[in-house]
């Protein structure tokens, strides 16, 4: 299926030939077999595929957070394949951002200091900036000193991809990031997603399962049993959900 | 129900073994102790019954002055050479002999040191002949004036062997007198020693005159019955003939009665033990109520599960109940063994630093076992108690929804830890002035008890504002802050281990500010008042004091330089029926030269061969006035009158009663025990000082120094206190460290989610490690700052209250504090080391991804 590239030099994340295998013997799962996919820079990709697809697993191998069994990763420039926890680190820091279903913000910290949060670990200082356009974007201005508990899921899971953009990385990963939404604040959290991608040209890789979701990418790859079976351009909800109950049925799938 | 509670327990084993731990070491401590004291018991019993196996009956004269174990030795006064012909006649007796046998024969080895036993007599006995149970293994027995005979181990430690001339201090020479020792004696059994005791046997004139003072006198006689007289039969026939004068026991009696003596101060060693034991049980409980707090707000989403299909509260209690019961009852287990191994093994380091106690078997009395289940169960159950309590009152709902934990108000628990404080601070007030009722030991410590819940229960609203303060040193890097805010997020949580160490650590800190005030206080006194450039002196090393020859005093004052010399002698004696300590000063002028003493009433320059002077203080208390009358008994000769004829101020250094020199002789150690000198005014001390040392070549166990040495040598025994009690909390101080162990690992456990998160963004492996680090010294610190506060209160409140009896300058030790600080930190680095290398080791995805 490596038909589904885009263009080479533009690439933010490459998968080349991806399998990953877990346990062994009669308990062994094939959960990628032989994944190449390009994410090209400055567009908005969703992964797509029923449970147990393996869209996750793709999604955690692209960002270094799991290893692959074969396989090379790359980001931008970075071979993410073969490197160390030291290398895998730096390699978060500087070049991925993440968001995640259950937002996931430090309870301890007020909204603000999550969001600086990745910055000030890796020691580096915010470009003032940029730092008031993503906070402006998100529309957090007036909660800055909140804490999470203080704040409604919609809120939090904003401060959350603030966190993601404000290190301007070569690519967010959105783990089912409306997943834990209703659908209002998911609309909000997705169209402003797809904002950063149009306005700013930040990458964006976001598995979901939601065709209404979906639709807001500019591209969609569809995965089934651990292979890219499908992908669609500027979808629609309609399209996508097309696409996916042809999934369910695979004799009408590849053609 | 109870299956369930199994699972859970099996499932979390790690988390309980650390709180168990703290169970398992105070159950080990209480455990300990009995079977120490009961083996120690047990040796003392059968050296005793040894000792005297081969008396039927004894008899001996009822001792002047009558001492408990806390106030001394006891000497028994002589009987006169003639009761033994009165004993033979007595009919039923096959034999009786007069036997010398008294403390104060210490040889000199060939170092030229004096052997010490380090607590068993050291004794000097007339030669009666070879027994079952001793026999001569080299040489022969004395038979000339200056021969001896010497028991094997004493031999061994002396380092001489039979032909060789020994040198030996006896009970009325304390002035060098060399024998020629022409035998060594052991015991039945192959034994070197009964019991550690040394022995020195001369010939009868020779012990007669040397141990006793007097010839024709005996220290006791021994009786063996004739063939078919019972040893009571004896007893009671030999006592109806000699009177009420005579303490006449069978040999049985004898070994009882020494060994109960000694038994006395074994329970009371035994009470300290179980003090410490019951710091370690109050630490181990915080460690567990904390445990078990923790396990039950993490387990909220199951125990709600449990409601909502149908469990009661009152079931929830009795699975949370039952799981501490399992704990307790695994970890008295596990404490009892231990408990038995090191009290046999301090039982075997006690005989051996005791000279060759033989031990009896080790044996497990049941006050042990009963201590330890007891103390284990009860302590764990306890303290599992609220715990339950809470998680009975779990919604069922809970189960249903992520209810977020609500920091719970501080209120109550505020409010209550002020009551409580409060009575821990009344107690303390009322123990301390002296208003309990004749209760001033239990009411101090149950104030301290008080105070300690008390001040943990305050801690949880102490430790926001100090543990923000405390973290904002580490505030520069961000792995820092993290760590800051974390301490700072369960404050119960926080505070309770931080409470757990602060119990040690007030207590150590409180110890080493009353024993450096006293230290500080007395030295500044005798610095003050002292006025001797140069001071005669021995380290104690037994139960009798270092005595020297009184002739050193009158040749030190012909010395050159000298312009005034002073030997004190002392002795309890009965004054007016009470046990007093009594003293004479070979020179009354000294009183108000050296020791800078003022009259309050009469005359204290001068003092006849029946004039006393006392302290105004102890005349206050007895009534009495210049030319009261007062009747002494000391330990030998009889009970006299003395009038008083001068009252000196009292002060830290004075003695309550001062007799005059010529009652010396009559005290049990008829020696001076310190000498001062004061020198004429443009001598050198360095002139004087190796002249005296000449002087002294006879009498090994003293020394001469000057002043201020002398000070830092009779004020250095509270530092080998303060070590011991150290060392004693320094379990409660570990057992703390588990604790904090314990929270952390628990706390990583709990934040897994948020540390994948943080290794997700970027946190490398070092700084996760950091986090936590920092997390873990915020909380120890903070325990070791309110330990240094709470213990420093709780230590001037004791200076305060002891400031009539000397104790004027409350000293802190700064530097001992900042080291407990300091300490405090690496113990928090040191607990952070588990928790921290499985938060490092945290996988990222794992952490993430769970759903």
């Amino acid at each position: 299926m490596t038909a589904t590239v885009g263009q080479q030099a533009q690439a933010a994340a490459r998968a080349n030939d991806v399998w990953k295998v877990y346990g062994s013997g009669e308990a062994q799962v094939i959960a990628l077999r032989g994944v190449s996919a390009e994410f090209e820079r400055g567009r908005f990709t969703a992964i797509m595929g029923p449970s147990g697809s393996g869209k996750s697993t793709l999604m955690h191998c692209l960002a270094g957070l799991d290893s692959v069994t074969r396989g090379t990763v790359q980001i931008g420039e970075t071979t993410v394949t073969g490197l160390g926890d030291a290398g895998l680190t730096k390699l978060r820091r500087d070049k991925v951002g993440f968001i995640f279903q259950q937002f996931n913000l430090l309870p301890t910290l007020t909204a603000k200091e999550n969001i600086l949060l990745p910055l000030s670990i890796a020691g580096r200082k915010p470009d003032p900036a940029w730092y008031d356009t993503v906070i402006n974007t998100v529309g957090l201005r007036d909660r800055l000193d909140h804490r999470p508990a203080q704040l409604s899921g919609g809120q939090q899971q904003r401060v959350a991809c603030a966190r993601a953009l404000v290190s301007r990385p070569e690519v967010i990963f959105a783990d089912e990031p409306t997943g834990n939404l209703d659908s209002r604040s998911g609309a909000e959290v997705l169209g402003f997603l797809r904002n950063s991608v149009r306005e700013h040209g930040q990458t964006i890789v976001m598995v979901t399962h939601d065709p209404t979701a979906a639709a807001y990418a500019d591209r969609v790859v569809f995965l089934a049993d651990g292979e890219i079976v499908s992908e669609l351009i500027e979808p629609t909800a309609e399209t996508v959900l097309d696409t996916m109950k042809k999934l369910d049925t695979p004799a009408e799938v590849g053609n | 129900m109870f299956r369930a509670t199994l699972k859970s327990l099996l499932a979390r084993k790690v988390r309980l073994i650390l709180s168990g731990l703290a169970v398992v070491l105070g159950v080990m401590f209480v455990s300990g102790a009995f079977v120490l004291t009961d083996t120690l018991g047990r040796s003392f019993d059968s050296v005793f019954a040894d000792g005297f196996s081969e008396i039927d009956v004894n008899v001996a004269a009822k001792p002047k002055v009558e001492l408990n174990e806390m106030e001394g030795e006891q000497t028994s006064a002589p009987l006169p050479a003639a009761l033994v012909d009165r004993v033979k006649q007595v009919p039923g007796v096959a034999s009786a002999t007069g036997i010398v046998n008294a403390d104060g024969a210490r040889v000199i080895g060939s170092n030229g040191k004096v052997v010490s036993s380090f607590g068993p007599p050291q004794l000097g006995e007339n030669w009666t002949g070879e027994s079952d149970l001793l026999q001569l293994r080299e040489g022969r027995a004395p038979q000339a004036e200056d021969e001896i005979v010497i028991n094997k181990s004493l031999a061994t430690t002396a380092k001489v062997q039979v032909g060789q001339k020994v040198g030996v201090l006896t009970a009325f020479e304390s002035k060098k007198r060399d024998f020629t020792l022409v035998g060594i004696l052991g015991y039945s059994g192959d034994r070197d020693s009964i019991g550690g005791v040394n022995e020195v046997f001369f010939t009868t004139p020779v012990a007669q005159r040397l141990m006793l003072g007097q010839p024709d006198t005996f220290s006791s006689i021994t009786v063996s019955a004739a063939d078919g007289v019972s040893d009571e039969k004896l007893r009671d026939d030999v006592a109806r003939t000699l009177g009420a004068d005579f303490d006449v026991k069978t040999g049985e009696q004898v070994a009882a009665d020494a060994s109960a003596s000694l038994k006395e101060g074994l329970s009371f060693f035994n009470k300290i033990l179980l003090g410490f034991a019951a710091v370690a049980l109050l630490v181990g409980t915080f460690l567990i109520l904390n445990t078990f707090s923790i396990i039950v707000a993490q387990r909220t989403r199951e125990l709600a599960l449990m409601r909502a299909i149908g469990a009661s509260g009152r079931q929830i209690i009795g699975s949370v109940v039952l799981e501490a019961i399992a704990v307790g009852l695994i970890a008295s287990v596990l404490g009892l063994a231990a408990g038995i191994g090191v009290g046999a093994l301090l039982a075997f380091l006690f005989g051996k630093l005791a000279g060759g106690l033989t031990l009896a078997g080790i044996g497990v009395p049941a006050a042990a076992v009963i201590g330890s289940f007891g103390v284990g169960l009860v302590i764990t159950v306890v303290a599992a108690l609220l715990p339950a309590l809470r998680a009975s009152r779990i919604p069922p709902i809970a189960a249903m929804q992520d209810v977020a934990t609500p920091d719970r108000p501080l209120t109550k628990i505020t409010v209550t830890g002020s009551v409580v404080t409060g009575i821990g601070a009344v107690l303390l007030f009322l123990g301390l002035s002296g208003n309990a009722d004749g209760q001033t030991l239990p009411t101090i410590l149950g104030g301290v008890l008080f105070a300690f819940i008390g001040v943990a229960l305050l801690t949880p609203l102490i430790s926001r504002p100090v543990v923000s303060l405390l973290g904002a040193i580490f505030s520069w890097s961000v792995p820092g802050k993290l760590g800051r805010l974390n301490s700072g997020r369960n404050p119960r949580r926080t505070a309770i281990t931080a409470a757990a160490l602060m119990v040690g650590i007030a207590l150590v800190t409180g110890v080493t500010v009353i024993l450096d005030s006293a230290k500080g206080s007395i030295s500044a006194l005798a610095q003050d008042t002292i006025k001797a450039e140069l001071v005669i002196a021995g380290v104690q090393g037994g139960p009798r004091p270092p005595s020297f020859d009184p002739g050193v005093l009158d040749q030190a004052k012909a010395l050159p330089g000298v312009q005034l010399v002073d030997g004190e002698y002392g002795d309890m004696a009965r004054v007016d029926g009470e046990s007093t300590w009594v003293a004479a000063s070979s020179d009354v002028a000294s009183l108000r030269q050296i020791f800078g003493a003022k009259a309050t009433a009469g005359d204290i320059d001068r003092l006849g061969p029946t004039q006393m002077l006392a302290s105004s203080d102890t005349a206050t208390s007895r009534g009495w006035s210049v030319g009261s009358t007062v009747n002494v008994q000391l330990t030998r000769g009889e009970a006299r009158t003395y009038t008083v004829s001068g009252i000196y101020e009292s002060s830290q250094l004075t003695n309550p009663v001062t007799l005059p020199p010529a009652a010396a002789k009559d005290f049990a150690i008829p020696q001076p025990i310190q000498g001062f000198i004061q020198l004429a005014p443009g001598a050198r001390v360095a002139d004087v000082q190796p002249q005296v040392e000449a002087l002294l070549a006879d009498s090994p166990e003293v020394s001469v120094a000057d002043r201020d040495a002398f000070i830092e040598q009779q004020t250095s025994s509270l530092d080998g206190l303060l070590t011991m009690i150290q060392i004693l909390l320094a379990l409660a101080i570990i057992i703390a460290v588990l604790g904090i162990i314990n929270t952390l690992a628990l706390s990583v456990l709990e934040r897994t989610r948020e540390l994948g998160l943080l290794r997700a963004i970027g946190l490398r492996r070092g700084q996760t490690m950091g986090m936590i680090t920092v997390e873990a010294v915020v909380i120890s610190v903070f325990g070791a700052l309110l330990g240094v506060a709470v213990g420093t209160g709780l230590g001037a409140a004791v200076v305060e209250a002891l400031k009539d009896e000397g104790i004027t300058d409350l000293i802190l030790p700064w530097g001992q504090m900042g080291l407990f600080l300091g300490l405090a930190a690496i113990i928090g680095v040191v607990a952070a080391v588990l928790p921290a290398i499985r938060a490092a080791r945290i996988n990222v995805l794992g952490a993430i991804a769970h759903d």
